[in-house]
């Protein structure tokens, strides 16, 4: 049970609320992505114990649902909606444009840690397809023409 | 702030409706739609130019009117000119339009846009001139979705009032029947008997969930339900709680709809301490609570039992029925579940009564429906319509026919990736549960896509297939290889590699997958390929490597 445990950050106050409340291992999980970005292996092992349930309990949620991630996300997310309002506007080519230039495919991280590019499900705003997120900013009716430009806005915004 | 009793109610809503109904006023609308247009940006500078003018008008903060093709949307009501809604805006505009309408009192033409008239949002249920009905969204785009008080105005938990001191539990469900209410989720199931059976088990613990995990991949009603009238859910949810004798409700909503999650969170915080929620509700003998759960990103959990499992913090499988959730569900106790559109309209059911519900739409399928059109129309949004309008009035009247400069409008999808198309020589049909289900598609959860001659019915069957696909769960042999299968026939049959006998193949598949298949997912993953097969198998033969013969042949 030592393995990592020691290095990890102290988590008790981030879940605490929802130990003692029955079914709650989601929650707690979405509390710890909130907090890290993801949820790393040495913070649920630290959960396993809050919990007192198996690490295996948790891997089997972690690895059911798309939300979680298990590595570090890139310092900038691009979230090109693939839902299929987007879908139909052209989503799938701005993928294509995003994946060219950050040198990445979906899913992936840029190997200097600052892009991470995914596709995601339809972020509920069909009417303004096609959508990107760029850490957290809705962009409605994005062309491939924009894509460079939203790239070099995400690195000046960290020179700022 | 003491807890309210139901005396209380009605002096309060006096006094919001004051505040509501100031003469003066601005509206912006800020759920994710207008915020991803810049509405945070226009409402700023709204609030500084007012500052600086030294205007007395207020400015609110309100959700999506469903208009989300002229986002950001600001509508102006001040004396001297007439009411106005302005679209497209940006901050910069906003000294231009506060000069022309506050100051020189006329209409700034070229940023108004269709108004209330249009969208008939003021009455809760009156017809406003295109057509549309209003139930569900009738306060969206009118209150501010973070202030109960707003929503008291509108007389936001009337019917919770009523139902407690006039109809008991099963006055309610009696209304529910009179009602004619069916689920909103896409089954179309009798709200009324889902609730009686919970209500008719005996349990010291039953649960109501409310499903707010949308997960049609093309569709946003109940997202924008959530963000701009949260307390009518809320409302809702409490009125169901009573009903069936629930001790504790549950909201399982995406965790991609943070904003949603964030209003409801309040919503529950607000009428918590108004003592709408907890124990000796409005000062009576029900108690009851809600909490909220997030969902995490998978398609099946929008699926009843598998719902349950991941409220209950396991992996999002379905359960093979019986037992049916009424008898067992959440944590093995009795338990109802009902989409956040179908709660939604509970609120004006009891406070109106059920007849006056029923008078709306057609024999079987009663009320309003909300749709969410997208694809190739000029004004893309949420709509809400009297169930038996026309896909004609729904696609031309309303939503302003092709977009500008784009082909013919070729069908409509609707039900998402359980649904089918409608090719347009059909758009006379009458929209009910019935029809569109005699048309091979469903009614769905309200996702409409409109497709011109452009749109290539192939990729969309295989759009949606992949989606499916993805997000089987894998528990059942059917719907995991099946679905795999099906996609690879799609994907030679797109390259131009395919033959007849994988069309063939592809509808022997869809069979097998429809009857043997564990859950919904599965069961109606194959609809896509079958109905757009059923009107545009041409489409598929032309892409046929035998294709040409096998036209002739036919
Ligand atoms: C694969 C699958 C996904 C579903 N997704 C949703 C959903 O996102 N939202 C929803 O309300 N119902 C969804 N349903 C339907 C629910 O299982 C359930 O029937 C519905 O929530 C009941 O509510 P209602 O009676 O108010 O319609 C889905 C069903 C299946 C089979
Ligand atoms: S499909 Fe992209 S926002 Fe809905």
């Amino acid at each position: 049970m030592s393995e990592q445990l020691s290095s990890a950050p102290d988590i008790s106050r981030t879940v605490k609320k929802w130990l003692k409340k029955r079914g709650s291992l989601i929650m707690a999980l979405h509390e710890i992505q909130n907090t890290f970005g993801y949820v790393p292996r040495s913070v649920s092992l630290q959960l396993a114990h809050l919990m007192d349930v198996p690490l295996a309990r948790i891997y089997e949620v972690l690895t059911f649902y798309n939300y979680f991630r298990l590595d570090p996300p890139g310092k900038n997310t691009i979230s090109v909606c693939m839902g299929t309002a987007c879908y139909l506007k052209g989503a799938p080519k701005l993928v294509e444009a995003f994946a060219e230039e950050l040198g990445v495919q979906e899913g992936e991280t840029t190997p200097d840690g600052q892009f991470f590019l995914q596709s995601v499900r339809c972020v509920g705003c069909c009417g303004l397809a096609p959508v990107v997120v760029v850490n957290g900013t809705v962009m409605s009716k994005v062309d491939v023409s924009q894509v460079k430009e939203i790239i070099a806005s995400c690195m000046q915004k960290e020179e700022v | 702030m003491p807890k309210l009793t139901l005396d209380d109610l009605n002096p309060m809503q006096i006094e919001a409706q004051k505040a509501l109904n100031r003469e003066n006023w601005i509206r912006v609308g800020c759920s994710t739609c207008g915020l991803a247009a810049g509405a945070e940006g226009v409402y700023q500078t709204l609030k500084e130019e007012l500052a600086e003018r030294k205007l007395d008008i207020e400015v609110r903060r309100t959700g999506c009117n469903g208009m989300c093709h002229a986002e950001p949307l600001v509508e102006i009501n001040v004396s001297g000119v007439p009411r106005t809604m302005y679209g497209n805006l940006k901050p910069e505009y906003v000294k231009d339009l506060l000069n022309t309408h506050l100051k020189k009192e006329k209409i700034a033409k070229q940023w108004k846009v269709d108004g209330v008239e249009a969208l008939g949002q003021d009455d809760c249920g009156k017809p406003s001139a295109s057509k549309q009905v209003r139930i569900v969204l009738c306060n969206c785009g009118i209150v501010d979705p973070t202030n109960i008080d707003d929503y008291i105005a509108r007389c936001g938990y009337q019917g919770l009032k009523r139902a407690l001191q006039e109809y008991g539990s099963e006055g309610v469900i009696e209304q529910l029947k009179l009602s004619g209410l069916r689920g909103r989720g896409g089954g179309g199931y009798p709200t009324h008997l889902k609730w009686e059976f919970v209500r008719r088990e005996k349990s010291a613990e039953k649960y109501m969930i409310c499903n707010g995990d949308e997960g049609d991949p093309g569709a946003y009603m109940d997202r924008s339900v959530l963000e701009g009238d949260p307390h009518a859910v809320v409302e809702g949810m409490i009125i169901a709680g009573y009903a069936i004798g629930a001790t504790m409700g549950y909201f399982y909503i995406r965790a991609e709809y943070p904003l949603a999650v964030e209003r409801i969170e309040n919503a529950i915080r607000q009428a918590r301490r108004l003592g709408l929620l907890g124990k000796n509700i409005l000062g009576t003998d029900f108690s009851y609570d809600l909490e909220v759960r997030l969902g995490a990103g998978a398609f099946v959990c929008g699926e009843e039992t598998a719902l349950m499992s991941s409220v209950e913090g396991r992996r999002g499988y379905p359960w093979p029925r019986p037992p049916f959730p009424a008898q067992k569900g959440l944590w093995g106790n009795p338990s109802n579940i009902n989409n956040v559109e179908t709660l939604a309209n509970v609120p004006a059911i009891m406070r109106n009564g059920g007849k006056w519900f029923a008078q709306f739409g057609t024999e079987e399928s009663k009320g309003t429906k909300v749709f969410a059109v997208t694809g190739n129309v000029r004004k893309a949004g949420l709509i809400e319509i009297p169930m038996g309008t026309t896909l004609n009035t729904i696609v031309y009247d309303i939503c302003g026919g092709p977009a500008l400069g784009s082909n013919e409008v070729k069908a409509v999808q609707t039900g998402g990736p359980s649904g089918g198309v409608i090719p347009a020589r059909f758009f006379e049909t009458h929209v009910s549960y019935e029809s569109l289900l005699r048309l091979g598609s469903i009614m769905g959860s309200g996702g409409l896509i409109v497709m011109d001659e452009q749109d290539s019915m192939v990729e969309i069957a295989k759009f949606y297939l992949g989606f499916c696909v993805e997000e089987s769960c894998g528990k059942c042999a059917p719907c995991r290889i099946g679905g795999r299968q099906m996609l690879m026939l799609l994907n030679r049959i797109s390259k131009g590699e395919g033959t007849t006998a994988d069309i063939d193949a592809l509808k022997r598949i869809s069979h097998a997958m429809q009857k043997a298949s564990l859950c919904g997912l599965g069961q109606t993953a194959p609809n896509p390929v079958l109905s757009t097969l059923r009107y545009f198998e041409n489409e598929y033969t032309a892409l046929l490597k035998d294709g040409a013969q096998a036209a002739g042949a036919r």
